[in-house]
C-alpha cells in the first residue's frame, strides 16, 4: 500500500485533484480565501502528513508538474505580445516606473529583513515577492532561495496588494487609469490584475502588461543588486 | 491536437534556447525568463505565428497555479524557518508591496501620457 501511496501517480493525482477542487470552489465563491492555491494546500499538506509522505518524496513525485513552470514562463511571452498593443505611446513612462518599482521593491525587502536580522536565505527567497509566481520561483531558484518561502510571500503580497491597493491608490491621489492598473499589476501580479480588471478594461490591460515587465526587470535587477549588496 | 503539440514544441524549443543562453551568461538571468523574452520578440517580429502558440499559452497561463503548487507544499518543510522570522517576513512583504504600488503609480501618473 505504501508503495502505491508514495508513487508518482498518486502524488500527481493528489496535486491535480486538489487544484481541481480548489478551482471548483473558487468558481462558486470568489473570495480571497477561496483562492485555489490556498484550498489545494489545505487539502494536500494534511494528506501528506496523514499518509506519512515527506516533502522530498512529494517533491520528486510532483516533478512532472513543477517542470511545467518553465514552459509556463515562456508562454507569458505570448501574453505580453497580446497586451503590448495597448501601450499607446506610454512606453517610456511605463518602463521607467516599473523599473524603479522593481528596484525599490527588492531594496525595501532587503532593508526590512536586514533590520530584523533575517538570515540570508530568507532575504533571497523574499526578493521577488512582487513578481508573478512562476518567474519569482525561477528567480529564487537561481539565487538558491527557499521556493516555499518565495511562494508564500508572493501569495501574501498578491492578496494584500489587491485588497489594500485600490485604497492606497486613492489615498495617495493616483488618478490615471493607466497608473492604477500598472501599479496593481507591478505590486501584486496576477491577483492585483484581477482586481484591476474589476476597475475597468484599461486598468486590467496595463496591470497584465505590468506583470510580465515586472518579472523581466526584476530578474535583471536582482543579480545586479546582489552583486552590490555582497550577501 | 496537432496545433497544441506543435505549439508546445515551439515553447519547449524557446525554453531550451533560453537555458543555453542563461548558461552562457553564467546563469545571470533564469533561462525560462530569457525564453519568454525570445518568444515575445519572435511573435513581435512575426518569426512565429501567433496562432501556433495561442492555445497552449492560454492553457498554461490559465492554470499556472497548478504548476507552482509543489513549491507551495514545500511550506511543510520550511515552516519553522518562516515562523522564526515571522516579524521581518510579514513587515517586509506588506510594507514593500505598498511601496511598489505607490512608486509605480506616482511615477506613471506624473510622467505618463495624459488621458
Amino acid at each position: 500500500m505504501k508503495e502505491i501511496l508514495h508513487s508518482d501517480t498518486f502524488i500527481v493525482i493528489l496535486t491535480i485533484g486538489s487544484y481541481y477542487i480548489g478551482t471548483l470552489i473558487n468558481s462558486r465563491v470568489n473570495k480571497p480565501f477561496t483562492n485555489p492555491l490556498l484550498i489545494a494546500l489545505i487539502l494536500i499538506i494534511p494528506t501528506l502528513l496523514l499518509l506519512d509522505i515527506d516533502y522530498p518524496t512529494y517533491e520528486k513525485g510532483s516533478h512532472i508538474i513543477s517542470f511545467m513552470l518553465g514552459p509556463t514562463v515562456v508562454a507569458l511571452g505570448y501574453i505580453l505580445h497580446k497586451q503590448i498593443a495597448y501601450l499607446h505611446g506610454n512606453i517610456r513612462s511605463i518602463l521607467i516606473s516599473v523599473s524603479i518599482g522593481s528596484i525599490v521593491g527588492v531594496v525595501s525587502v532587503l532593508l526590512i529583513c536586514w533590520l530584523f536580522d533575517c538570515p540570508r536565505e530568507v532575504m533571497i527567497s523574499m526578493e521577488p515577492k512582487s513578481v508573478t509566481m512562476p518567474i519569482a520561483l525561477a528567480i529564487s531558484e537561481r539565487s538558491n532561495g527557499i521556493l516555499a518561502m518565495t511562494a508564500i510571500t508572493v501569495f501574501v503580497c498578491g492578496i494584500f496588494g489587491s485588497v489594500v491597493g485600490p485604497w492606497v491608490l486613492k489615498v495617495t491621489g493616483i488618478k490615471s487609469k493607466v497608473a492604477k492598473g500598472l501599479a496593481l499589476g507591478a505590486a501584486a501580479h496576477g491577483v492585483g490584475t484581477s482586481r484591476a480588471i474589476q476597475m475597468g478594461q484599461v486598468e486590467g490591460a496595463f496591470a497584465g502588461m505590468a506583470i510580465a515587465l515586472m518579472g523581466i526587470l526584476t530578474a535583471i535587477v536582482i543579480p545586479i543588486i546582489e552583486s552590490i549588496w555582497k550577501m | 491536437m496537432h496545433q497544441g503539440i506543435r505549439g508546445f514544441l515551439i515553447i519547449l524549443i524557446f525554453l531550451a534556447i533560453g537555458n543555453v543562453i542563461s548558461w552562457l551568461i553564467n546563469n545571470f538571468v533564469p533561462g525560462n525568463v530569457i525564453g519568454m523574452i525570445l518568444m515575445f520578440a519572435a511573435l513581435q517580429m512575426h518569426i512565429i505565428e501567433e496562432k501556433s502558440v495561442e492555445s497552449i499559452s492560454k492553457l498554461l497561463t490559465n492554470n499556472m497555479t497548478l504548476m507552482f503548487l509543489p513549491a507551495g507544499v514545500g511550506l511543510m518543510a520550511a515552516y519553522e524557518l518562516i515562523l522564526s522570522n515571522i516579524a521581518g517576513i510579514t513587515l517586509a512583504t506588506l510594507l514593500s508591496t505598498i511601496i511598489v504600488l505607490v512608486v509605480v503609480g506616482k511615477i506613471q501618473d506624473k510622467w505618463g501620457k495624459k488621458e
